[in-house]
């Protein structure tokens, strides 16, 4: 079975369906550890320093993000860690499932438009191409 | 904290490759801030060679990069109009003596006081400075100059799209100064500013009178520069602290900041700090170590040396292109929601501190006003005290000091009390000094003359403490 779920989390409503959908699959067994990951993009780092009143403050900012899914988890009672990544979305969520061998990776979409796509390119395409597991995309 | 081995070897090829990456990016940046500050280009770029070379040994936070900034450059552009180029240098060193001093005195702790309103003030008005340092240099120029700028921005903004590895500020310098040199076009270039001398920074001292007159110039400025090549340089060590999920040694930065001014003014370079926007250029690049910083610092020295006579033949509206990115860059743009959303009192000092930044064209004063402003705020703020009354519960609210002890007193003076005997309750408040207890007293007197009984609960226990020692004085009323 899957021991090693990696739950991509950004603070969205997406985020929160894709929790709800690694609820169902962690509970086919009592091993699986979910592994909330939000990832503190380098573009935002001069704003998000800028604006927080200590490194404290900043770091509970981060764990805000991960609260509404981090609640779907507690509510299932499924075993789950938050880990805080630093740089950009997509890359580093790659870098961390592939280095960590997580065993599946779940991922909210979006819905972006095909010219938005095209122009930011969307993490979840990009992180399904590359990581070196299953990846379900939740729409 | 890492080893040393570990902060300048631990992550050679990244710190290769983004130390490249930087000095590329730098160049243009050192140009346009020697021309804000009113002197040769060489002297920021000397500043930039220098002040990352030496920061790469004697820094705090490995993998910050540090070089001629805007901030610094605005700042010392009316020492260099009204006395010259020695008086500048002579300035530097004695900022980096400065600098050196609040290292060691642990001044990097004062950083926490100032707010964060008063940092983003800051930014806005250095982002709203180096604009407007740009305006003279297209402004009613000439159309090809409007074009160029225009081309410049739309190559930095579209490049970084398809081109990730060649900074794209780099590929506009590039094409379009090849464009204007061989299609001939008339426009202003950076040649017609300054010169580009092909050499390595030679030692010199500085040619200003040793007099106390000289220090009594340079001193002002010295002093400004100090605090805001600091304030910048704590503010990016945070930024690079947070990008890499590391902590760094702010008092080291500090002093490091003031040896590498120090050395730096007698190499012929301008003061300098670290840069928020080359600092994270070179994070995203894979800059981690100290030799990312080292290898910006030899390699942009490199590029001079090997490309000066094209450097003179940049066009200046490229140049100005870059530098209204730059500018873009820096501004905060989260600002106009933190305007509306922040408190009331933290917006006026944000406001407050840009808008006398760009009317005295000082970052410093800019930064020492919105302090200050900030904490007359906070002053008011923690001497209103507010007593919430529940039938016969009193709850005072806020803290209990000299400053708020008249409006505690106020309010029991006018409350229009009915009740035998009262409870004034204490637990969201706190009783700091002697003021605080004789507020007390005096409206436990105030009840006792209109017939009515008080009883204290929910002191806390320094609050209790400070009643005890000055309890003998209601007893032997």
């Amino acid at each position: 079975m899957y021991k090693h779920i990696l739950l991509a989390a950004d603070g969205s409503e997406n985020a929160v369906r894709a929790a709800k959908e690694a609820v169902k699959i962690a509970r086919l067994s009592t091993e699986t550890l979910v592994d909330i990951v939000y990832v503190a993009d380098f573009e935002k780092a001069k704003s998000d320093v800028l604006h927080a009143n200590s490194n404290d403050a900043l770091m509970l900012e981060r764990r805000k993000k991960v609260q509404n899914a981090e609640q779907v988890l507690r509510e299932a009672n499924v075993t789950y860690k938050v880990t805080i990544l630093h740089g950009s979305p997509g890359p580093e969520i790659i870098k961390y499932a592939n280095v960590n061998q997580v065993d599946l990776v779940v991922i909210g979409s979006r819905g972006l438009n095909k010219f938005q796509e095209m122009v930011i390119g969307s993490v979840s395409h990009k992180v399904m191409k590359r990581v070196q597991c299953p990846a379900v995309i939740v729409k | 904290m890492q080893t040393l081995k570990q902060q300048w070897l631990g992550n050679i090829r990244g710190d290769i490759l983004s130390g490249i990456v930087v000095a590329l990016a730098l160049i243009p940046e050192a140009i346009a801030f020697s021309i804000i500050a009113g002197v040769d280009p060489m002297v920021g770029l000397y500043a930039s060679f220098c002040i990352a070379v030496i920061i790469a040994f004697v820094g705090g936070r490995p993998g910050m990069i540090s070089a001629a900034t805007g901030a610094m450059a605005l700042l010392m552009a009316p020492l260099v109009r009204e006395y010259g180029l020695d008086y500048l240098l002579a300035a530097t060193i004695l900022t980096g003596i400065i600098q050196i001093l609040f290292g060691i005195f642990k001044i990097a702790k004062i950083m926490k006081f100032i707010p964060n309103a008063v940092m983003i003030g800051f930014v806005n008005a250095l982002a709203i400075l180096i604009f407007m340092a740009q305006v003279p240099h297209f402004l009613g120029i000439s159309t090809m100059t409007y074009l160029f700028v225009a081309i410049t921005l739309i190559i930095v903004y579209t490049l970084p799209r398809f081109v990730k590895v060649i900074p794209a500020p780099l590929i506009a310098i590039v094409s379009l100064t090849a464009i204007a040199i061989f299609g001939g076009v008339e426009l202003h270039t950076v040649g017609d500013l300054g010169n580009i001398s092909q050499s390595l920074p030679a030692f010199l001292i500085p040619d200003v009178p040793i007099s106390l007159e000289t220090l009594q110039i340079i001193f002002p400025y010295s002093l400004a520069l100090a605090i805001v090549g600091l304030l910048e340089s704590l503010l990016t060590a945070r930024i690079v602290d947070d990008m890499t999920a590391t902590e760094s040694d702010k008092n080291k930065e500090a002093r490091g900041q003031g040896i590498a001014n120090f050395i730096n003014g007698f190499f012929g370079g301008m003061a300098g700090c670290a840069m928020i926007g080359q600092s994270v250029i070179n994070v995203k690049s894979g800059g981690r170590g100290r030799l990312s910083t080292l290898i910006a610092g030899l390699f942009l020295m490199f590029l001079i040396l090997v490309l000066g006579n094209l450097v003179v033949q940049i066009p200046m509206p490229v140049l100005v292109g870059i530098m209204i990115m730059v500018s873009i860059g820096t501004f905060d743009w989260g600002s106009f929601k933190y305007l509306v959303k922040a408190p009331r009192t933290d917006a006026i000092v944000m406001l407050t501190t840009v808008v006398i930044v760009v009317w005295t064209h000082d970052l410093s004063k800019g930064v020492i006003a919105g302090v200050l402003l900030s904490a007359i705020f906070f002053v008011v703020k923690i001497s209103t005290v507010k007593v919430i009354k529940q039938d016969i519960h009193y709850i005072v609210e806020g803290q209990l000091f000299f400053a708020s002890a008249d409006s505690f007193i106020d309010y029991f003076k006018h409350a229009d009390i009915h009740e035998k005997s009262i409870i004034i309750n204490f637990s969201n408040s706190h009783i700091w000094d002697d003021s605080g207890v004789a507020a007390f007293i005096k409206v436990k007197e105030l009840l006792a003359e209109k017939g009515i009984k008080v009883e204290v609960t929910g002191l806390d226990a320094s609050s209790q403490q400070i009643m005890q020692k000055l309890d003998h004085m209601s007893s032997s009323h």
